[in-house]
């Protein structure tokens, strides 16, 4: 299945890109992550993130469907 | 809606203030967070910003109505900065008006609040040292490798892909 990832900040500079288009066998953000963790080595544990599809904040167990745009988000700093 | 949004110039306060304006406020409260030279024992020479727009947006404005509906004041804005701002620039404002002052004061510091915990926007600081980080980010990021007992727990928790269930 092919899903859009966008990257931010920290992850972005980590990942090396701030897009890209990916055939996955994951199933849901949070094997996403294990996988793209494995790939670029991020530093932040899953537990430190939030995870957005299709650009509203979503369960790290939901069901990704092809097509789907995943955003992992890193601890905010606003303001 | 549009009560929350981005810009990558310079805030224009004086047309957000005028956006509250209302025949029926006593009054309007702001607040302003500026580019401040310093953070957590470093000296900051600079920040960069950076927003997931599309989420963010919806968030802050999720945020603003909250505030609409805990606090009774008429109107309330919040505005962020992205990009490359230096010393004593603003990076946000957020404007109130209301009937009487209290809940003015009390709406505009929830938003604020929440705004710094919810909304999916960065920041990373560069030091006189030459040195940078995201703000948030690099510590707790070393954080799991040191503190051991936290990380076993963590990861006892995770390994079980309950999710393919």
């Amino acid at each position: 299945m092919q899903l859009k990832i966008q990257y931010y900040a920290l992850m972005r500079e980590q990942a090396g890109r701030s897009e890209e288009t990916l055939e996955t066998a994951s199933v849901t953000p949070a094997d996403l992550y294990g996988e793209l963790s494995t790939r670029y080595g991020f530093t932040l544990a899953r537990e430190q993130l939030k995870v957005a599809v299709n650009s509203e904040f979503s369960d790290w167990s939901r069901r990704l469907a092809a097509g789907d745009a995943v955003v992992f988000i890193p601890p905010v700093a606003g303001g | 809606m549009m009560h929350f949004r981005f810009t990558q110039t310079a805030i224009d306060t004086a047309q957000a203030r005028r956006e509250l304006l209302d025949p029926g406020a006593g009054g309007y409260v702001s607040f302003e967070g500026w580019v401040r030279d310093h953070n957590e024992g470093q000296e900051v020479t600079r920040l960069e910003y950076e927003a997931f727009q599309e989420l963010a947006v919806k968030e802050g404005e999720r945020i603003v109505a909250e505030a609409l509906r805990r606090f009774p004041v008429k109107h309330a804005l919040c505005i962020h900065r992205v990009g490359s701002l230096d010393l004593t620039d603003m990076a946000v404002w957020v404007g109130v008006s209301s009937v009487h002052r209290g809940e003015a004061f009390d709406a505009c510091r929830f938003i604020i609040d929440e705004v710094k915990h919810r909304v999916p926007i960065w920041k990373k600081e560069h030091y006189r040292s030459g040195d940078s980080g995201w703000v948030n980010c690099e510590r707790c990021a070393a954080a799991p490798r040191h503190a051991h007992e936290h990380d076993q727990e963590h990861h006892h928790h995770d390994e079980p892909a309950a999710s393919h269930t």
